[in-house]
């Protein structure tokens, strides 16, 4: 279980994940060899995945981000394992989430320009199995993109 | 926007996997001096292409159990502030993203909770008395994967 001294030390590296063990030490004011323990513990238990880097696909040309919801053809006994490994072929696809709710599959889906959002649309993703309704909503903004846990 | 070469996209998606690789390390594996390497990591990160660095936790080890994705409308009643509905939505240390879309609904949210019944605790309280909040879908995820992307 974690205590306070964890909880501290993951509040911190959630919001500067470039911060060093002993950057970190330094802001619980503990010493570095107590830092590197709890970390090393954390990683083990698997409560710490990694340090990830963030690509922003805007810079590298693609402006164009669209949510396609996805309702498949429950009739189709392995209608949702055949979507989703069709699904990954696609590299445009960069989160695929799947729902209880409304809506059976979540892809979000990057283009450079609306022209290579409408040939992606058409020839990669309407091809893909099972599809009973898809719905479009484009990304306008992005406010808020922390996705730090409240601990 | 930056021109990438294979070599360029090899690191990227390299990083995207785990950001803490020593740049001797990713250099080994892409065949490519210590130096080079990490002259290249700098030009990727001055040119923007890597947004910063994300810490990756394992949300269900620390206690966040469900994962829900809002479609929010907002009260087409009234004259509604983009601004303040932006601002207080983001200010909810549940919410993880917030973005502003095109299509069925106004805004997706992103909420991380304990359980449904913190979900719900988070939901009435904190996101139904948004000034503005108007009709609202949720749908609970049930798995999430990232793709690398087009790289």
């Amino acid at each position: 279980m974690l205590d306070d001294l964890d909880r501290r030390l993951l509040r911190h590296w959630q919001a500067d994940a470039t911060l060093s063990p002993g950057e970190l030490a330094d802001l619980c004011a503990i010493s570095a060899g107590k830092a590197a323990r709890r970390i090393a513990r954390m990683q083990e238990a698997g409560i710490v995945q990694g340090v990830s880097a963030v690509i922003d696909w805007a810079a590298l040309g693609y402006s164009v981000e669209v949510s396609l919801r996805v309702t498949l053809d429950k009739t189709v006994a392995r209608a949702f394992d055949e979507f989703l490994a069709a699904a990954r072929e696609v590299p445009e696809v960069t989160e695929i989430q799947t729902f209880l709710g409304r809506v059976d599959v979540r892809l979000s889906i990057i283009a450079r320009d609306m022209g290579d959002y409408q040939s992606i649309y058409r020839d990669r993703i309407l091809t893909l199995p099972h599809i009973a309704e898809v719905e479009a909503l484009m990304q306008i903004a992005q406010i808020k993109a922390v996705e730090a846990l409240p601990l | 926007m930056i021109d990438l070469d294979a070599t360029d996209r090899a690191l990227l998606r390299a990083l995207a996997v785990d950001a803490s690789q020593s740049a001797s390390a990713l250099g080994r594996r892409l065949g490519l001096s210590q130096p080079a390497t990490w002259r290249r990591i700098r030009r990727l990160e001055e040119a923007g292409a890597i947004k910063g660095r994300r810490l990756r936790l394992n949300a269900e080890a620390l206690g966040f159990g469900v994962t829900v994705f809002l479609g929010v409308k907002l009260a087409t009643k009234g004259r509604v502030s983009l601004e303040d509905f932006e601002r207080a939505v983001s200010a909810i240390p549940e919410v993880q993203r917030v973005e502003h879309i095109l299509g069925l609904y106004d805004y997706r949210l992103r909420v991380v909770a304990r359980d449904i019944p913190d979900f719900e605790r988070v939901l009435r309280r904190r996101i139904m008395t948004l000034p503005g909040a108007g009709e609202v879908e949720a749908n609970v995820v049930l798995s999430e994967e990232r793709r690398p992307g087009p790289l």
